[in-house]
């Protein structure tokens, strides 16, 4: 399905689907799926080089924020790994497509959903790349409230130290955690300077704009000798104006009413 | 234990690349003979057990059978919820050593007893547990174990210098070994505290109590038949572990004699409450803890009289066999 789609047709089909399905099973996190649809656009309708999900040597990629996995399960959708009829179990009985990634799903690398524990194992999965000599790469997917985990930065000196090159985190720099903004909560300011102190070649690019995201990872320098970190500036409930910015939308679903303008909003009429 | 343990992985090493070894900034005169063997193989994390976990999980989706190596408590109990939610839930072939358990630490101090490591781990569903006794049951079940799917943690002991008689490094995943025939009462051990429960045995038996000696090195899943099989021939048993009574073998124990409905007092043998800030060597700490040799011979003892005096389940005079009663 993803052939010849312009990625920013995937993104806009990632939201529709975001809404259709936290509609249908009335679950929230729907404004941290948002958040990064435009990213996970991006990385699954140009960069990641996913010949077939059990393809060994496929580049890997971590949702560790993996309270937005709607997002993602929309992308192995679209990208024809999980059918119509899976997708619609969502957060059913007996699925396998819970809140959070689980790697029994076929296209899922690795369980995450405890913020703070993904970098560890994709550096781990990049680490042995290098092992191995293979040019497989490794993407993972940062909230940037996550950045509050001391753990995170253990995985971040890692990778430096041992010069991974061919990791790339992103960090979806909303703004947001669960209880309120991060400058008010732990002030993460300036995100950018954090990583590069810690070692990471730094890069700043609009999250909305998978072209641009698609286009700097293209352009990122293995002599760098630097894992690479992407900091993705986005809006919190991205293409839904009454969710934008607004912390309740970390949890809440949405109304029948709310449904409607939504999907008007992002361009899919119900 | 753990010079043997580290041979042996070197061994292993040599005829599977998969093998690496990554330690969390310990093994100072312990993992030299890797480090020098397999430079390439070894890693050190530095103080990151987190991190190391974490590495490891994503080392073995990649076809890597890591290897990661701390004092138990560092490598047990920091990073818990990143091997629950790593190895455990992926099902990956992750092993977590874990180096000292109980008070081989002893003059370190109470940071660095491993009193509860068996306890957690051994919720864990899929993730094997072993626990050798001595070094040579160390060789063998490493040799044994180390390729089984899913996750294992390992509680090696620190020295070396602890040799359970009788045992001869038998090990066999999912059993318990027998180590000493006796047909008044049961003495289960696990690790260490095996050669402490032969002590007690032989002291046992000047007094006329003829005990068997089981020594229980592979814990999760439990060796369920071989613990029905040795606890129905008996009315008392006695569990002895260098680890708190709740959530070691002691309780794998009781769980399986109340589970199968067996007539038979179990008596823990463990730690009750932490040292209070009294620190020592090994022996002294298993002394005031009721671990060594003799205070557990004093307990088999005071109990198995009490037993006699009031018993709750009926037992003959001498003997504590229920297949005696009529």
């Amino acid at each position: 399905m993803s052939v010849g789609m312009e990625n920013s047709d995937f993104a806009f089909q990632i939201r529709r689907i975001v809404l259709e399905q936290s509609m249908r099973s009335r679950v929230g996190h729907i404004g941290s799926a948002l958040s990064i649809a435009d990213v996970i656009a991006a990385l699954y309708a140009d960069v990641l080089r996913i010949p077939d999900p059990d393809d060994s040597d496929r580049d890997r990629f971590v949702l560790c924020k993996g309270h937005a996995a709607l997002a993602l399960y929309a992308a192995l959708y679209l990208k024809g790994w999980i059918t119509d009829s899976e997708l619609d179990t969502y957060c059913g009985e007996g699925s396998l497509l819970g809140v959070h990634p689980e790697h029994s799903l076929r296209g899922i690398d690795f369980c995450t959903g405890s913020l703070g524990h993904g970098l560890s194992m994709g550096v781990g999965a990049a680490f042995a790349c290098k092992m191995q000599g293979s040019d497989r790469r490794v993407f993972a997917l940062l909230s940037d409230a996550e950045c509050n985990e001391g753990a995170l930065w253990e995985a971040a000196m890692f990778a430096a130290h041992h010069r991974l090159t061919n990791l790339v985190a992103i960090v979806d720099l909303n703004g947001q955690q669960a209880l309120g903004y991060t400058r008010d909560v732990i002030d993460l300011a300036p995100m950018g300077e954090r990583w590069r102190s810690f070692g990471w070649d730094v890069h700043h690019v609009d999250g909305h704009e998978p072209a641009e995201v698609t286009a700097t990872i293209e352009g990122l320098d293995p002599a760098s000798g630097r894992p690479h970190l992407l900091i993705a500036n986005t809006v919190f409930g991205r293409g839904v104006s009454f969710m934008e910015s607004r912390i309740e939308w970390h949890y809440l679903p949405m109304s029948d009413a709310e449904y409607s303008r939504a999907m008007n909003e992002i361009g899919a009429p119900t | 234990m753990r010079t043997e343990f580290v041979n042996t992985l070197v061994e292993l090493a040599e005829v599977d690349k998969r093998i690496l070894l990554l330690t969390g900034d310990l093994g100072f005169m312990a993992l030299e003979p890797f480090s020098d063997r397999f430079p390439d193989r070894f890693v050190n994390v530095g103080v990151a057990e987190q991190n190391m976990v974490g590495i490891a999980t994503g080392l073995a989706e990649s076809g890597f059978v890591p290897f990661v190596y701390s004092i138990a408590t560092f490598a047990s109990l920091r990073p818990y919820e990143f091997i629950r939610n790593g190895p455990v839930l992926h099902h990956s072939k992750v092993r977590i050593v874990g180096v000292g358990g109980g008070f081989e630490y002893g003059s370190a101090g109470i940071t660095h007893h491993g009193l509860e490591d068996v306890g957690v781990m051994r919720v864990q569903p899929g993730l094997a547990v072993i626990v050798p006794a001595d070094p040579q049951q160390t060789a063998t079940a490493l040799r044994a174990s180390w390729n089984r799917p899913g996750p294992i943690y390992y509680r090696i002991g620190k020295d070396n210098d602890i040799i359970v008689p009788g045992l001869n490094g038998r090990f066999e995943f999912g059993k318990v070994e027998v180590v000493r025939e006796g047909s008044d009462l049961l003495l289960i051990a696990m690790g260490s505290l095996a050669s402490e429960a032969v002590d007690a045995a032989d002291e046992l038996s000047v007094d006329g109590i003829d005990c068997t000696v089981a020594v229980v090195a592979s814990l999760n899943p439990p060796p369920t038949a071989d613990l029905l099989a040795l606890i129905s021939e008996f009315s008392i048993v006695f569990t002895a572990e260098g680890h708190y009574v709740t959530g070691g073998v002691g309780s794998m124990v009781c769980e399986t004699v109340a589970e199968h409905g067996l007539a038979c007092r179990v008596v823990r043998v463990g730690v009750r409450s932490p040292s209070k800030g009294l620190t020592g060597s090994r022996g002294y700490l298993r002394k005031i803890h009721g671990l060594n040799g003799v205070s557990l011979a004093q307990t088999v003892r005071r109990e198995a009289q009490q037993a006699v005096k009031s018993p709750g389940i009926p037992l003959t005079t001498h003997g504590l066999r229920t297949n005696e009663i009529a």
